[in-house]
């Protein structure tokens, strides 16, 4: 086992874009976890004398129209939008993935029913029925976070779905049931086994896709609320004075991008390191 | 085939409409009351109700709602006071327009990208056309049309901040509603030029998400492709690389991505939402976000149905295109 | 001149932590009109050997430790691709073992084989049409106008074959290598495509390396036979004199595994062991773990080549009589 992590390792290593991919990972979580030692001001502090100034030695990105210093709101603003994400995605994808999971290995009439609901769940547009769900709960964050939650949990369960009914046709898990294993049995040791690494990949590259979500939503004014500093709300804020303070929508926008970035980065970066069909090395 | 597929879209538009009258009526706070306003009296509030229906269980108004879908009625939007229906047809043509132009610039830039990036795998090509298609689809479009904007409109006064066409210039004659087209037929030069002028900033901020798309799954299916028998073959009969790329691998791979760019064409055709917005394009888009932010649930629930609508039936179009352009599907499959 | 000429060839693939010695020190000649078997098991370096002859490994992918590859007296390793395209298909075919994916599957076969034709001897489409159908039913196809017109799905896999064999002998090579080219089909058209494929390089005056594991069609097919092992040549000779009195142990070993000769009642013997991992090879012998016949010797040195009185005849062996006993 710990071969196979080396292994892994190494072959991240070969990869230059997905370790520049986990650089970007480790630098957000660890400007989430210290924003409070890393931020010059109190991002919230009002001061009606600074408004809207230009990127300057004191405020790295300018301050906002009432004042507040950008950068600090920026750094905060991490909180939001990546909590989000690990919020969104462990959720979404456990219990998605549950489902999915037992439906492909159990059959039946179960299984045709979750399939025909999940279809339709997946037909409608996601970006439309999360911002009518987030909408119809009321703006804040966490509703924001059930809204895609809840969108999302279709996604997993027929991906996992599929790798059940793969697994379950292989020759070893037929074997399995031949000498007289239980469908638990089949469900525990082999279905998740194998079904985990696509999943799991799945989900590190989702991470990026809530990210963005999770903006747009602020963007148009769901999702966490004033005074709370969020990435997508601030580009939103910043439109109004886009002529002239152009750095306000700039920054926040940038953080999104960059954030989004290097998560897709490591999730691509995993998914061909753990692609089967590669040669060793 | 086709007939279950039909049935399918069906159950599909029944479901969606399903889930967002359910999600519609999730809303805290009384919609009669929105519609009348906030000065509204008591008895006009419940005049307004009664007369939408609002005052019926729930199941005998998702029934009104459903035989109205039967007949083409999606119901009246709150905000505009005119059929839902009405609304989606008028805008359409804007998103249309704008969602085809980002695909052709997605696809023919996306598929030579994606070309190269699998024939030099994991040389330097490769890599930059993968960082260009990651950002590409990390990029927040709002923030991208925002930046472009910035850039274009603010700073070099080249291109225009917004709309379809600027003040003072008409609409060309509409024949197809694609104002680029219109103005080709009908030689009208001013509203050719100023249409294109428009429709670079937000057509190439939509496209640059999708060029990511696109190149990511050329590279996919190229790499498949290349490790293939028939490859081999080639290369031992003497053909020299690149006529085996181009001319055995690349039809073979466009064959599964057909796919994948028809359902970037849906993705386009609702993810154009927030691009509309910020570049004001008169498209359903920007209809639903402030159908949205208005609470206007109608109009909302009447994209949603035409959209998931329409993204079924490009599946099943797609399908069937499959069955045309390789030789190894018949009917039966 | 020979028309391959292969001398000490060693070649790695380098993977995480170490490499597999795919190739180690390989040394195999094939003569003009020769037609030259190459047996072995999986992971003995066979298809390595061809693949490189034509230079169509995966650039980068692997590294030449040592030898060289001579074809048609063209350096091979040190070939360009220009040269290289100078040689495959015209002056050198190849054919592969799964006929069912060797060719396009979404353009005719008739469009496929005008492609080849055209590109090796420039000609109109429609002349080069009436050559495709006579490289046909020169592999006695019949109705080979209406094979022209289908699909790759839309034939068995023999008939594939027999197209891909049209195709390599269309320019008349002087070598053509067969890596497994019946073992994907069924036992009846395995041996037609054999006998096809000898009938016309005996027409053609074209050389034949055959690689295979199958030791029973080489017995029938081959003028001379190189037994390979964990990537090198430990035994060759002419066919006839292999089989009859076979120098090497692992060659006995595969020759007493074969049920024909085995007599009845008799039990039928494996080779005890299994095949080295080519990552980690010992020092001496690589066949030593597994051989009856080990002494100290094969642990501490690869064995030298022993030659019989005639001088076609070689074992790498040092339990073979004449060889000195290495000690």
């Amino acid at each position: 086992m710990g071969d196979t992590l080396g292994l892994l390792w190494y072959r991240i290593r070969k990869s230059p874009l997905t370790l520049a991919g986990l650089a970007v990972i480790i630098l957000v979580l660890a400007v989430m976890a210290s924003a409070s030692a890393l931020a010059p001001h109190d991002p919230n502090v009002v001061d009606l004398g600074q408004r809207l100034l230009p990127p300057s030695a004191l405020h790295w990105f300018g301050t906002d129209e009432v004042g507040r210093d950008l950068f600090s709101r920026i750094l905060y603003g991490s909180r939001q939008s990546v909590s989000v994400a690990l919020f969104v995605v462990p959720v979404a994808g456990t219990l998605g993935s549950t489902i999915g999971c037992f439906s492909g290995s159990f059959g039946g009439r179960a299984d045709a029913l979750i399939m025909r609901l999940t279809d339709i769940m997946l037909s409608v547009p996601s970006l439309v029925l999360t911002m009518a769900l987030a909408a119809a709960l009321g703006p804040s964050l966490f509703n924001a976070m059930l809204a895609i939650t809840v969108v999302r949990i279709p996604f997993y369960v027929r991906l996992a779905r599929g790798q059940a009914l793969v697994i379950r046709e292989l020759n070893y898990a037929k074997a399995s049931r031949a000498f007289g294993a239980s469908h638990w049995h089949l469900v525990r040791w082999h279905v998740l086994k194998n079904a985990l690494p696509p999943i799991i990949v799945q989900a590190t590259l989702d991470v990026g896709g809530t990210i963005l979500m999770a903006a747009a939503l602020g963007f148009i004014g769901l999702g966490a609320q004033q005074p709370t500093a969020e990435w997508g709300a601030m580009v939103a804020t910043g439109r109004n004075f886009i002529l002239d303070q152009w750095w306000y929508s700039a920054f926040p926008g940038l953080a999104i991008l960059i954030t989004a970035t290097g998560f897709n980065l490591f999730g691509d970066g995993l998914r061909d390191v753990l692609d089967p069909r590669q040669k060793a090395g | 085939m086709i007939i279950r597929r039909l049935l399918w879209l069906g159950l599909v538009v029944l479901g969606v409409s399903m889930i967002t009258f359910v999600v519609s009526h999730l809303i805290p706070g009384d919609p009669a009351r929105l519609i009348a306003g906030e000065r509204a009296t008591d008895e006009m509030v419940a005049g307004i109700r009664q007369h939408l229906g609002l005052d019926r269980p729930l199941y005998v108004q998702y029934w009104r709602y459903l035989s109205g879908l039967l007949h083409g009625d999606l119901g009246t939007s709150i905000r505009t006071s005119r059929p839902v229906l009405e609304d989606l047809k008028a805008f359409f043509p804007a998103t249309l327009e704008l969602a085809t132009f980002a695909l052709v610039l997605a696809t023919l830039l996306g598929i030579p990208l994606g070309l190269l990036s699998a024939v030099y795998r994991n040389k330097t090509v490769d890599q930059v056309v993968r960082t260009l298609s990651v950002t590409g689809i990390s990029t927040p479009a709002f923030w991208l049309g925002l930046l472009l904007i910035i850039l274009f409109y603010a700073k070099l006064g080249v291109l225009p901040g917004g709309g379809r066409l600027p003040e003072g210039i008409d609409p060309p004659t509409r024949i197809s509603g694609f104002y680029i087209l219109d103005a080709m037929l009908t030689g009208n030069r001013p509203a050719m030029v100023e249409s294109l002028k428009h429709i670079l900033l937000p057509g190439f901020t939509l496209g640059f998400v999708h060029l990511g798309v696109v190149a990511r799954q050329i590279r996919s299916a190229m790499l498949e492709q290349l490790h293939e028998d028939y490859v081999r073959t080639n290369r031992a009969n003497g053909l020299p690389k690149w006529r085996v790329v181009i001319r055995h691998a690349l039809p073979n791979a466009l064959i599964p991505s057909v796919t994948v760019l028809g359902l970037a064409m849906g993705d386009l055709l609702y993810g154009a939402v927030l691009t509309e917005t910020v570049f004001a394009w008169p498209g359903m888009g920007a209809y639903v976000v402030s159908s949205i932010q208005a609470l206007d649930f109608p109009a909302v629930m009447g994209f949603a149905v035409v959209v998931s609508f329409a993204y079924v039936l490009l599946n099943l179009v797609v399908d069937l295109l499959y069955m045309v352009i390789d030789p190894r599907i018949t009917e039966a499959g | 001149m020979a028309v391959l000429s292969i001398r000490d060839l060693s070649l790695e693939f380098p993977i995480y932590r170490g490499a597999v010695k795919a190739l180690n020190g390989v040394t195999l000649e094939v003569g003009r009109r020769e037609i030259v078997g190459v047996v072995g098991e999986s992971g003995s370096g066979k298809s390595v050997t061809s693949m490189l002859a034509m230079r169509l490994l995966v650039e980068g992918s692997y590294v030449v430790t040592a030898g060289s590859v001579a074809m048609l007296g063209t350096d091979i390793l040190a070939a360009s691709e220009r040269t290289m395209l100078g040689l495959r298909g015209s002056k050198v075919a190849m054919i592969f073992q799964e006929p069912m994916t060797a060719l396009n599957p979404i353009r005719k076969v008739g469009d496929q084989m005008v492609e080849v034709i055209r590109l090796h001897r420039p000609m109109p489409a429609a002349r080069a049409r009436m050559e495709a159908v006579a490289l046909l039913q020169d592999m006695h196809v019949a109705d080979p106008e209406h094979i022209l017109g289908t699909y790759p799905f839309e034939l068995s896999g023999g008939m594939r074959q027999r197209v891909l064999l049209a195709l390599a002998f269309s320019c008349q090579p002087e070598l053509l290598i067969a890596d497994e080219p019946t073992t994907a089909l069924d036992v009846t058209v395995q041996r037609q495509v054999l006998l096809l494929m000898r009938e016309k390089a005996r027409q053609k005056n074209t050389a034949i390396l055959f690689i295979t594991h199958d030791m029973a069609l080489v017995s029938q097919f081959c003028d001379r036979i190189y037994v390979m092992y964990a990537g090198s040549a430990v035994e060759d000779g002419p066919t006839a004199e292999v089989l009859a009195a076979p120098r090497h142990p692992y060659t006995r070993g595969l020759l007493n595994a074969l049920p024909d000769r085995v007599p009845s009642r008799a039990v039928i013997e494996a080779i005890q062991g299994s095949v080295p991992d080519l990552t980690s090879l010992p020092r001496g012998c690589a066949f030593a773990g597994r051989c009856p016949l080990a002494m100290p010797a094969c642990q501490q040195r690869p064995p030298s080549v022993s030659v019989d009185p005639a001088g076609r005849h070689h074992a790498a062996c040092w339990a073979v009589p004449g060889n000195g006993s290495g000690a």
